[in-house]
């Protein structure tokens, strides 16, 4: 008797457990690497920079945090992004020694459920005037309340579902364009640049995966034909293989993650599949080229970050800090901290005076000109396609 | 939440008709995967009634030997060598001897640093089982401290090509090799415990482990066998299924697999080696039917849903549990 209970407990810890792995993890990854490519823009000349004027004041112990994944799941974006706002405020507190701002790493290992801790210790410290992140949407949604209530100006360099910004967020801006700019701008290159008037698109399960799908096959209309799914952590996809060659599609759109999106590609291949594949930010990661090996070739990656090739001077100092390019992303991330520290250098010494100067900011940034809505929303928002050449990733237009 | 055109669940027939014999043969060929991690936990609960949680870490340490013995042998992740056929196999067995060993040398550690203090103290079962799910997050973030959060960089010695089809569903070389070796494994394992005299010394342990002792067993030695036998079989899991999914190499790959697995245990009749194969075998063909029947997102609702049904029935799983019965 106790045999058989003890088996039915553990048969329900392995559920629970199996439930709480479901929800786990959202976001977007990415890399460049290479010179300068066709369509990659220059740094544009009135770009506002981490170091400002040199001139900045600010009272010692002042903190800004990066709060996001660091080495959990689909760690490679977060590390993109942690690594540039590093070198933003290293930069900043070089060019202006009466003002030293500390980089507080909240690492929340990239999914809801566990986001809430580091989250909370960030809003819990003082002398954290404002944040980074988060670069998930799934852990943005998780934790959007709390920063809202504690009047702490977040600043994503990476989150897309569009909900995001709807839930009277005061303290939310996002550095990028949304799914609804993001999923349009797939299904137009989908349909008039392949001609492909069959789509399949595969999702995952994730709060990122579910939204983008959602914008994409509305957006296709009737040329979305057939509709699958994977788990998160799935890795054998022979059903879901089977049922695209069902469909015999003239290209794939995939709306997830890197790490089910190289298995995922490398199996399609295999069974003979030779479709156009496509996937969004979250797919567009070196780790995504080296996973799936050969089988990635081809694929066409979209995403709302603007190619960092161009920014000589960024990538050059972010790759002697690193010692690798900087990656998808990372240019956001840069922007993002600038304005923060911009803040802060203009005399902003608590967390409502910052609040406001970034709802009121008006400048240009390496990635594009940033100005935002009362919802948190940017007035700019470029979309650009990438291609996997071989063993990089590439530029191949603004789409 | 889901596109307003699409259905909250399908439930297409026609689909799976029509991918039926594919579905099964994927299924087959995973599921005998699932069926060798099985072994393990179902060896181990025979003898100790312990469901060892740390089980799916004792697999992905045998998925790291088989990579980083990849790697030692001079492949490098990316392009496909082009080498003769002998030279795959003979870096295949090397591989899988090492996934082999890692993986039972680190059960039989895993049962001396952690099992053996708390049976010395007489702790109750509920200790070790929280034991078992703490052994499993200690080596995962290990292995993540040691190799990162990213999978490792994709070394494929055989790409899979289809040899032959059944009613039209292609039959790879690798889904021969792993379902052949997967049998012949089990084979291995179920002669050993219900021929040999150790396997004598498992099967009398788990019947009654005082009796046995006062027979002559020495149960500590019969204990350390049965956790190395189900590493062993775990590390020759890692090597098939780093040969199905190359980037499967990563530090919390496992735990998805191992739940899967100890699933396919309880389904068979956990405690039964011919429930264990039996087990996964079912669980991978049906997680195949109910993604083309209900859709993708189905799959690990199928599984669980499908345990519940079969244990409200049969509650000790389809074979019945117990090892020390299981005998021929």
């Amino acid at each position: 008797m106790i045999r058989r209970r003890l088996a039915a407990a553990g048969a329900l810890v392995a559920a629970v457990a199996l439930v709480l792995s479901g929800c786990a993890n959202q976001g977007g990854g990415q890399q460049q690497g290479g010179g300068p490519q066709a369509g990659a823009p220059s740094q544009p000349t009135d770009a506002v920079l981490p170091a400002g004027d040199g001139q900045g004041r600010c009272a010692p112990g002042t903190s800004i945090a990066y709060t996001g994944t660091i080495a959990g799941q689909n760690a490679a974006l977060g590390i993109a992004i942690v690594n540039a706002v590093q070198l933003a405020v290293d930069q900043h507190n070089a060019a202006n020694p009466n003002c030293q701002v500390t980089l507080v790493r909240a690492d929340t290992g990239g999914t809801p459920d566990t986001a809430v801790g580091p989250v909370t210790a960030v809003i819990n410290n003082p002398q954290v005037l404002g944040i980074v992140g988060l670069p998930f949407s799934g852990e943005s949604r998780a934790v959007g309340p709390a920063l809202n209530a504690a009047g702490l100006v977040n600043i994503t360099p990476s989150a897309t579902n569009p909900a995001l910004s709807t839930n009277g967020w005061t303290n939310f801006f996002r550095g990028l364009g949304n799914d609804a700019v993001q999923g349009p701008a797939i299904a137009r290159y989908i349909q008039q640049r392949l001609n492909a008037q069959n789509v399949c698109v595969i999702k995952d399960d994730s709060d990122y995966g579910i939204g983008l799908a959602q914008q994409v096959t509305q957006a296709l209309g009737p040329a979305a034909t057939c509709q699958a799914d994977v788990r998160t952590n799935q890795r054998e996809f022979s059903a879901v293989i089977g049922q695209v060659q069902q469909a015999n599609p003239q290209a794939i759109f995939y709306s997830g993650y890197y790490q089910e999106a190289s298995p995922l590609v490398q199996q399609l291949r295999d069974a003979g599949v030779q479709t156009p594949f496509i996937g969004p930010d979250g797919v567009k990661d070196e780790q995504f080229v080296v996973n799936a090996a050969g089988a990635a070739d081809g694929a066409l990656l979209s995403c709302p970050c603007v190619p960092q090739e161009g920014f000589t001077d960024f990538t050059n100092a972010y790759r002697q800090a690193f010692g690798v390019p900087p990656q998808t992303y990372s240019a956001e991330g840069y922007d993002a901290t600038t304005i923060l520290l911009q803040g802060i250098d203009r005399g902003a010494a608590d967390r409502a005076a910052l609040l406001n100067f970034v709802r009121s900011y008006n400048g240009q940034g390496l990635t594009k000109r940033f100005q935002w809505s009362p919802t948190g929303e940017l007035t700019q928002t470029p979309v650009y396609m990438y291609r996997v050449q071989g063993n990089q990733i590439v530029t191949d237009s603004q789409i | 939440m889901a596109a307003s055109t699409e259905p909250w669940i399908n439930f297409d027939v026609g689909l799976l008709i029509d991918r039926f014999w594919a579905n099964t043969v994927n299924g087959l060929a995973y599921g005998s995967i699932y069926a060798l991690v099985a072994l393990g936990y179902t060896l181990v609960y025979g003898v100790l009634q312990l469901i060892n949680f740390a089980h799916s870490e004792i697999f992905i340490l045998g998925v790291f030997g088989v990579y980083l013995t990849f790697l030692a042998l001079g492949f490098e992740p990316g392009a496909i060598p082009d080498l003769p056929l002998g030279f795959i196999i003979v870096d295949l067995v090397l591989a899988g001897l090492v996934g082999m060993a890692v993986s039972g040398f680190a059960a039989v550690l895993l049962e001396r640093t952690a099992y053996r203090p708390l049976r010395r103290r007489n702790a109750p079962r509920l200790a070790f089982l929280i034991t078992a799910i703490g052994a499993s997050f200690v080596l995962q973030q290990v292995i993540r401290i040691w190799r990162g959060s990213n999978p490792e960089g994709t070394i494929r010695l055989l790409p899979p090509s289809p040899v032959f089809t059944i009613f039209g569903a292609p039959v790879t070389n690798l889904q021969i090799i792993i379902f052949l070796a997967s049998l012949a494994m089990f084979f291995v394992a179920d002669t050993f415990v219900n021929r040999s005299r150790l396997g004598r010394g498992i099967r009398a342990v788990a019947q009654d482990p005082n009796t046995a002792t006062l027979m002559g067993v020495n149960r500590e030695r019969v204990i350390t066998i049965t956790f190395l036998v189900g590493g062993v079989l775990a590390g020759v899991a890692g090597l098939f299924y780093l040969m199905t999914i190359p980037q499967g190499a990563v530090y919390n790959g496992g735990f998805l697999l191992g739940i899967k697995a100890f699933t396919a245990a309880v389904l068979g009749g956990i405690g039964n080696l011919r429930g264990a194969l039996l087990g996964g075998l079912i669980l991978g063909v049906a997680e195949n039917y109910g993604q083309s029947l209900f859709g993708g997102d189905w799959r690990d609702i199928v599984a669980f849903v499908l345990l519940v049904v079969v244990l409200m029935f049969r509650p000790t799983g389809i074979l019945g549990e117990s090892l020390a019965r299981s005998r021929a």
